[in-house]
């Protein structure tokens, strides 16, 4: 049984499996990873390493998309944003 | 229109002389709609952090296809050099393509953009392979030193962003669109169907707008006024208007009069 770790995930703190991945992380919020791009600890990471780059303890995660937008534009992936 | 017509960016080619974004309607369907009725195949979007709290929720692009439209990502929001560039590489990241409306804003009242950081982080981006569309102010010594430096299009101002007031330096517009030789996009400040023909009329080879149509009482209705207004702009900038003259001219023969 891998051990219980802290990470965070856009901003919120979020317990996780050592040794698990990018991928399982996605799979796990289950989101879609040709929409989104994903930042671990500051560094963009290629889609294709997903499946390779563990997470571990502390590691900051940024998963974003493209959500509706013209010139400035505020908040959340949710499409009420302004 | 005449269906040769085309818009030709860095190898990207467009059908639609209106661009639209995508912020500010009331849900995704009525964003879907007013696209729709506006023609548009350009699409500007922001690049967020995911709602990871609440994955019931839908996804812009459910809703614009980007094998219809071209999505054109960008970085609004940003006030430095630093963020624009780190938010052009995650758009690239999310992976449509290289296309980046580049925004480096200056000011929160104005959202004016910040030129001198504009043209570092161009630079910056275009080295990275980045097709970098600006989003820069009516000033055309800095539209020419951002296609110096390698953009294949320059998107200045009409007005302060979703302020509505028009075209409010007509004069500088001209100058830029006579001295610049790359497709000019005139970008926000558009308030009604008028502001976009003016534009159109004036030489732009687009016109780029969201708070107009998604800001209106009806967004749909509005969305199509405006893709007349482009639409017929085009053509009169096409046809060449007449001179203006103070006296009249008339326009029935004299001769054969008793």
């Amino acid at each position: 049984m891998a051990n219980e770790i802290q990470i965070q995930v856009n901003g919120e703190p979020r317990g996780w499996q050592d040794g698990g991945t990018v991928a399982d992380l996605l799979r796990d919020l289950a989101i879609e990873t040709e929409r989104v791009a994903v930042e671990l600890n500051l560094e963009i990471l290629d889609r294709k390493d997903f499946g390779q780059r563990k997470l571990r303890e502390g590691d900051r995660v940024e998963i974003l998309g493209f959500i509706g937008g013209g010139c400035e534009t505020k908040g959340e992936s949710d499409g009420r944003e302004r | 229109m005449d269906a040769n017509d085309r818009l030709t960016i860095a190898g990207h080619e467009f059908r639609s002389r209106l661009w639209v974004g995508t912020g500010k309607y009331k849900d995704f369907a009525e964003t879907k709609k007013a696209i729709e009725a506006s023609g548009a195949d350009v699409v500007t979007v922001a690049v967020r952090r995911v709602n990871i709290t609440d994955r019931s929720k839908e996804n812009l692009l459910d809703y614009i296809d980007p094998k219809k439209y071209t999505i054109l990502p960008n970085t609004a929001g940003c006030y430095t050099v630093e963020d624009a560039v780190r938010y052009a590489r995650l758009a690239r990241a999310a992976g449509i393509s290289d296309l980046v409306k580049l925004e480096v804003l200056g000011d929160e009242r104005t959202l004016f953009p910040d030129t001198a950081g504009l043209i570092e982080a161009a630079k910056i981006l275009i080295k990275e392979g980045f097709i970098v569309l600006p989003y820069t102010n009516d000033d055309p010594i800095v539209a020419k030193k951002l296609v110096d430096i390698g953009c294949p299009a320059v998107m200045p101002l009409a007005a302060p962003i979703g302020s509505g007031l028009g075209i409010r330096n007509p004069y500088n517009l001209k100058i830029i669109m006579e001295t610049v030789k790359v497709p000019i996009i005139v970008d926000a400040g558009v308030g009604t169907a008028s502001d976009a023909a003016l534009a159109m009329e004036y030489g732009a080879d687009a016109v780029l707008m969201n708070t107009a149509i998604a800001g209106a009482q009806h967004p749909i209705v509005m969305a199509e006024a405006m893709k007349y207004a482009v639409y017929a702009g085009r053509l009169a900038y096409k046809a060449g208007r007449i001179p203006r003259k103070l006296y009249a001219t008339a326009s029935s023969p004299i001769e054969g009069m008793l």
